[in-house]
């Protein structure tokens, strides 16, 4: 009992730790992509490529002043920051990393909790982090601010049943929420992955996943050109920060899920090694989810609505019933 | 790069292409019709195509459009009008200007001060000229009305400094002594346009 709390304490160091550099990196990958596909360098000057860009911006966001507006509610105001960045790693939690592997003899699970909701977890917890910009926006007594935290409800309220529907019908097909169980029905090589079964609930699943982060066809809860800066307008410095680190947390998050459930996850292909497989999976959405917002416009609230619950909805729920008239 | 396309001033004659504009839909049937095309068209993937096509061309075919400034520096039109210069004759190595004082008649800004003496040979010598750049507004009226191709605009565009003094003395402008080889027979502002014969007409008084 005591080895499985360390070992749970130290998993989870290590997740947050990695995670959080990783998101910061993501900052820098975001930059240098978005640059090249549009004809610029990105960060060139601070060390190698650029690369220590991410070091000089996080003394920027640590050193920075601390601003709370005066009619602000402080306490929501100084908390909301903290839940988008805790639900994204809470999320984190019940998601299988990568293969088993030995270690000093000592063999290790990379998931956190293998809880057999898995899913439903890890969906959850990240749709409780939009109560991070719906309460910063409604604290921050800043009317950007109340907009910011209107569009956060409309996209909550439009994405997440898409999410839940289209999911469902791989859920059917394996029949377990647990996430390894989902990894583990898909070992069978490449035509075993859930996609080939299940491409019309991989794409909704790829725009709920959009929308959920916040991504930019969905980028509505913080378009500068429309409302400054959304929820966070009035945050400075680390609080900020802790924004950012949520949102690419989110955004790698979002990656794992759909390696995981219609990409075979971390099941080895041919002579790459499984570790490798699902590193290349999520780096690959990861890149989608920046190749993206270079290419595509974003849509105004109302088109949001209207596509989640005119197109999208129904075409999921099309999908669960063939699925289910299959299946039986 | 060339200089061409900064010299091309028939900026009406552009290739431009117009944007075709679908009617919009009026009823609902037309509607579901724009949005079932546009499902099938696959446009969003030639918007996709386009940005990963860039990103390609910009890493492997050096069609990176940045220029690193102060590494790298554009090419500027020979018309440019940046700090003048003070040129010397070729073959003496004496300075050109003749202390005529047409400049500093026509500067609209009234920055020009010359003073001019005779010297032993009983010719004109300057021995102070200042431009004030503090007044400068770089119209370029010195250098076309100078005689002698004397005082050109040369190509010297960052005027960054911590005194106008850096650059107002004739000293300053003027092509130093041993840099005399390298002063080339000016092709911009203030010279003669290479079709200058073309150009001359009759005047009035001609006919």
């Amino acid at each position: 009992m005591d080895a499985l709390i360390i070992e749970t304490v130290v998993k989870a160091i290590v997740v947050l730790l990695v995670i959080s550099a990783l998101a910061g990196f993501g900052t820098y990958l975001e930059r240098k992509v978005l640059a090249f596909m549009q004809r610029r360098l990105g960060p060139m000057h601070v060390g190698p490529f650029g690369l220590l860009q991410i070091l000089a911006d996080g003394i920027k966001l640590f050193t920075k002043e601390d601003i709370v507006p005066q009619h602000a509610n402080r306490l929501i105001f100084m908390v909301a920051p903290a839940i988008t960045a805790a639900t994204a790693f809470i999320a984190l939690a019940a998601i299988p990393l990568f293969p088993e592997f030995t270690i000093f003899g000592y063999t290790i699970r990379p998931i956190i909790a293998d809880l057999n909701v898995g899913i439903l977890f890890v969906l959850g917890a990240m749709a409780s982090g939009l109560y991070g910009p719906l309460l910063a926006g409604m604290a921050q007594a800043n009317k950007w601010g109340i907009i910011g935290s209107a569009r956060t409800a409309i996209l909550f309220l439009s994405y997440e049943v898409v999410t839940g529907l289209s999911i469902l019908a791989p859920i059917m097909i394996v029949g377990s929420l647990s996430l390894i169980d989902f990894n583990n029905a898909q070992a069978g090589g490449v035509s075993d992955w859930m996609v080939w079964k299940q491409p019309v609930a991989f794409v909704l699943f790829l725009i709920a996943g959009f929308a959920e982060t916040n991504r930019t066809p969905f980028d509505l809860l913080e378009h500068e050109a429309e409302v400054i800066s959304g929820y966070a307008t009035e945050y400075s410095g680390m609080r900020w920060g802790m924004f950012f680190i949520g949102e690419y947390a989110n955004m790698i998050t979002v990656a794992f899920l759909a390696s995981l459930v219609f990409f075979g996850g971390f099941n080895p292909i041919g002579f790459i090694p499984g570790f490798l497989a699902i590193i290349l999976k999520v780096s690959f959405f990861f890149f989608l989810m920046l190749w993206v917002r270079a290419s595509w416009p974003h849509v105004r609230p109302d088109q949001l609505m209207w596509l989640c619950w005119k197109v999208l909805m129904p075409i999921a729920i099309l999908n669960i019933l063939i699925t289910g008239i299959v299946l039986l | 790069m060339s200089l061409e396309k900064y010299k091309d001033r028939n900026i009406g004659n552009q290739n431009y292409k117009l944007i075709g504009h679908e009617a919009f839909p009026q009823t609902n049937g037309e509607k579901f019709e724009r949005v079932m095309k546009r499902m099938v068209k696959g446009e969003l993937f030639v918007g996709l195509w386009v940005t990963v096509r860039t990103m390609f061309e910009a890493l492997f075919k050096g069609q990176m459009h940045t220029t690193k400034y102060p590494f790298e520096k554009l090419p500027i039109s020979p018309r440019y009008r940046a700090i003048h210069e003070m040129l010397r004759l070729l073959e003496s190595g004496h300075y050109r200007c003749i202390g005529c004082g047409l400049c500093e008649q026509i500067c609209i800004s009234d920055c020009i001060r010359m003073d001019t003496r005779y010297d032993e040979n009983q010719r004109k010598e300057v021995s102070e000229y200042t431009i004030n750049f503090g007044r400068c507004i770089f119209c370029g009226y010195c250098a076309e009305v100078c005689p002698e191709l004397a005082i050109v605009h040369g190509p010297r565009y960052e005027t960054s400094s911590e005194q106008r003094a850096s650059f107002s003395l004739f000293e300053d402008m003027l092509t130093p002594i041993d840099a005399l080889k390298h002063q080339k027979e000016y092709p911009g502002f203030g010279a003669v346009s290479p079709n200058a014969d073309e150009n001359i007409k009759k005047t009035p008084l001609a006919y």
